[in-house]
């Protein structure tokens, strides 16, 4: 019987994918649901003896089974959007279904666990701390060094907690990954538990993950006994974006007001229910596994660029042709995934400016596509890698527009703790509208007796923008967390490089 | 049977949680469509929490409404990377096709930024939207 695979990734099955599977079982087929390739402008993608064709539709079917589809685009492991990858946390993507244990245990999973078991906890962080993993969430905070911390910090009880919540715009590589490889994970919380003592673990995964939420609870059921004594919970978040952040994600979890909490204590001291608390991101977890098998943590540190080591995940994102998930050792230009791998925008006219990092990342300009993937370098450059999100613009975006919503997001999601962050971004708005819309008269609150320090004459162009720069500053160096201390990269870099685009 | 001996299972099947509010406030928007003041209070007494502890929590997340709304419910994402995608154009006849019958909640993010602009009705999905799609995933919704 003819075996096609077909992908139950939310972005397949929102591209169609479900339809195209039941039209391969009508044509007397054996589907295997499998997680996805990445190469998300081929979804719904069709393997059919590791030839893959797409994106198919049902009307599709006959051809692609005579071997007459126009959609075919060869073996899809040579596709040069796979081949040129280095895939680590992404070896499995395409290959293997996702809730099948035997598919998991046949491409060498548990493999890190059991060899992590055996080596013994300070083993493990070692290994962890030489393989140069820095966490993948946003901070890039080395990994080895916040389970050392844990592990030494005194706690009745310690806990696991996996930041899910991916709120970025731009990202999805947490999704992908707990929806096609959802054992890896599991797998990587388990040696995480296993090194700093912890009995208990949590997924933060946010509400607008359905499918996420359903594949990671039922890969948890699957794979009790073999992570047992461990245990891991799903928790749900409701759509506050703040709730990212790993303190208030923290008191999202203990039934709280996602508000972020005060540094110190850290959470590795004193985290989730006042316990030692190791918190990563979905693919700092998920890269464990295989730094923990043998060998790993030396191939791991092999890759990268300066000191960012390994492999990321980027995500191609917005108008871009060729979109998905590219995983690749760090120091890749901007300019090489864009056009070399992205194929340009997919409106083919000019690339404007690329959002990396998520909401709170800079836009670049395409000055600046020679910029290397690297924390340090992107830092230099006034901007951040974040979680990896590369959003394509292209001419016809009104980067003003971006500017304000930047604020405005900032003001909508401000988990409401520090002034700068909570009404900065409220004004910011104003300000924004306010050059944009050539008005400059005082507003009523400024023209009151009782405001003394505030100008009475209608402020220039050239003053607001002045003020919007100030505003920026005291957010930038006044905000608790980086909600409202990054908000100003994309609306100064949106200012810096499109002046033109404010009015 | 009864709202409140409804919620007095909600919370028991709870009950072996750690920090079962938030499991619990969703479970109660999605069986009675909003958490009103009642339930705060139910939760409130239940959980051994003040009425402003509850409220305050509810109040802080965009998933729990004071309020029902009996309407259909479309989210569309009109974040960054939709927006790149041209979501914003789509908008105005979103709107007129929505009128008063259908919510049109913005989201923001699906994680499904390479294929947008996108949509969620319940937990189905929708990408790759034009005008004429959307217009009429909001009039079958
Ligand atoms: C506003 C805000 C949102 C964040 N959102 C996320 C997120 O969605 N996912 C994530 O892993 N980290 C997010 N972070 C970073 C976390 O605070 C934290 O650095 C991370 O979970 C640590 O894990 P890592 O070391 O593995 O990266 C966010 C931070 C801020 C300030
Ligand atoms: S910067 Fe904003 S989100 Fe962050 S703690 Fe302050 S008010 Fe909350
Ligand atoms: S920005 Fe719309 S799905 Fe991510």
């Amino acid at each position: 019987m003819t075996v096609v695979r077909i992908s139950d990734d939310a972005l397949a099955l929102a591209c169609g994918a479900d339809a195209v599977a039941a039209a391969f079982v009508g044509a007397g087929c054996t589907v295997e649901r499998v997680s996805s390739w990445g190469m998300h402008w081929l979804e719904p993608l069709v393997e059919l003896d590791g030839k893959g064709f797409g994106p198919a539709v049902p009307g599709d079917v006959a051809a692609i089974l005579n071997g007459t589809s126009a959609k075919a685009i060869g073996i899809i492991a040579d596709h040069p959007f796979i081949a040129r990858q280095q895939r680590l946390t992404f070896a499995r993507a395409g290959k293997t279904r996702p809730l099948d244990l035997a598919d998991y245990a046949a491409t060498g999973g548990w493999a890190g666990l059991y060899r992590a078991r055996s080596i013994g906890a300070p083993a493990i962080i070692a290994e962890m701390s030489q393989s140069g993993l820095r966490g993948r969430g946003g901070a890039g905070f080395p990994a080895g060094i916040k389970w050392q911390t844990v592990a030494s910090a005194p706690g009745d009880r310690k806990f696991i907690v996996c930041n899910a919540d991916e709120g970025d715009s731009g990202t999805f590589a947490d999704r992908m990954l707990m929806e096609g490889d959802p054992f890896q994970l599991i797998e990587g919380m388990a040696i995480a538990a296993h090194a700093v003592g912890a009995g208990q673990g949590y997924i933060y995964v946010r509400s607008e993950y359905p499918h996420a939420i359903a594949k990671l609870n039922a890969a948890i059921t699957l794979a009790a006994e073999i992570i047992a004594p461990f245990t891991i919970e799903v928790r749900v978040g409701a759509g506050a974006y703040v709730c990212g952040e790993e303190t208030s994600l923290l008191n999202s979890i203990e039934g709280k007001r996602g508000e972020v909490r005060a540094k110190p204590p850290l959470p590795a001291h004193q985290g989730l229910f006042g316990q030692p608390t190791v918190i990563n991101n979905v693919l700092t977890l998920a890269a464990v596994p295989h730094i923990l098998s043998e060998g790993g943590a030396v191939l791991y540190d092999s890759h990268g660029f300066g000191r960012s080591k390994g492999t990321k995940p980027i995500q191609l994102a917005g108008n871009i042709r060729h979109g998905g998930v590219f995983e690749t050792p760090f120091g890749i230009t901007l300019h090489d995934l864009i056009y070399d791998i992205g194929g340009g925008t997919a409106s083919g006219r000019p690339v404007k400016a690329v959002q990396v990092g998520g909401p709170l990342g800079a836009y670049i300009h395409p000055d600046r596509f020679d910029l290397p993937f690297d924390y340090e370098a992107y830092a230099g450059a006034d901007a951040l890698i974040g979680h990896g999100g590369v959003v394509v613009f292209d001419d016809t975006a009104d980067m003003g527009k971006l500017a304000r919503f930047a604020m405005e997001f900032c003001a909508v999601e401000s988990c409401g703790k520090c002034t700068p962050c909570r009404i900065g971004s409220t004004r910011g708005v104003e300000l924004i509208d306010r050059i944009r819309g050539g008005a400059t008269a005082g507003g009523a609150v400024e023209s009151l007796p009782q405001m003394h320090n505030a100008a009475k004459t209608p402020r220039s162009r050239e003053a607001d923008i002045e003020l919007l720069e100030d505003l920026c500053e005291t957010m930038k160096f006044g905000s608790l967390c980086a909600l409202g201390g990054f908000t100003p990269y994309p609306v100064l870099s949106a200012l810096r490089h499109w002046p033109e685009d404010f009015g | 049977m009864n709202r409140s001996a409804r919620l007095v299972e909600i919370v028991a099947a709870h009950a072996g949680r750690e920090g079962p509010l938030l499991p619990l406030l969703h479970e109660v928007q999605a069986e009675f469509g909003c958490v009103d003041g009642e339930a705060e209070a139910q939760l409130a007494h239940a959980l051994n929490l003040s009425r402003a502890e509850v409220h305050g929590v509810v109040s802080f997340y965009h998933d729990f409404t004071a309020t029902a709304d009996p309407r259909p419910c479309v989210q569309l994402c009109r974040a960054e990377a939709c927006q790149a995608r041209g979501v914003e154009a789509l908008v105005p006849a979103a709107q007129a096709a929505a009128g008063g019958r259908v919510k049109l909640h913005d989201v923001y993010c699906l994680g499904l930024c390479s294929v947008g602009p996108n949509a969620r009705v319940g937990d189905q999905l929708y990408a790759r939207l034009d005008q004429g799609s959307l217009v009429e995933l909001i009039e079958r919704a």
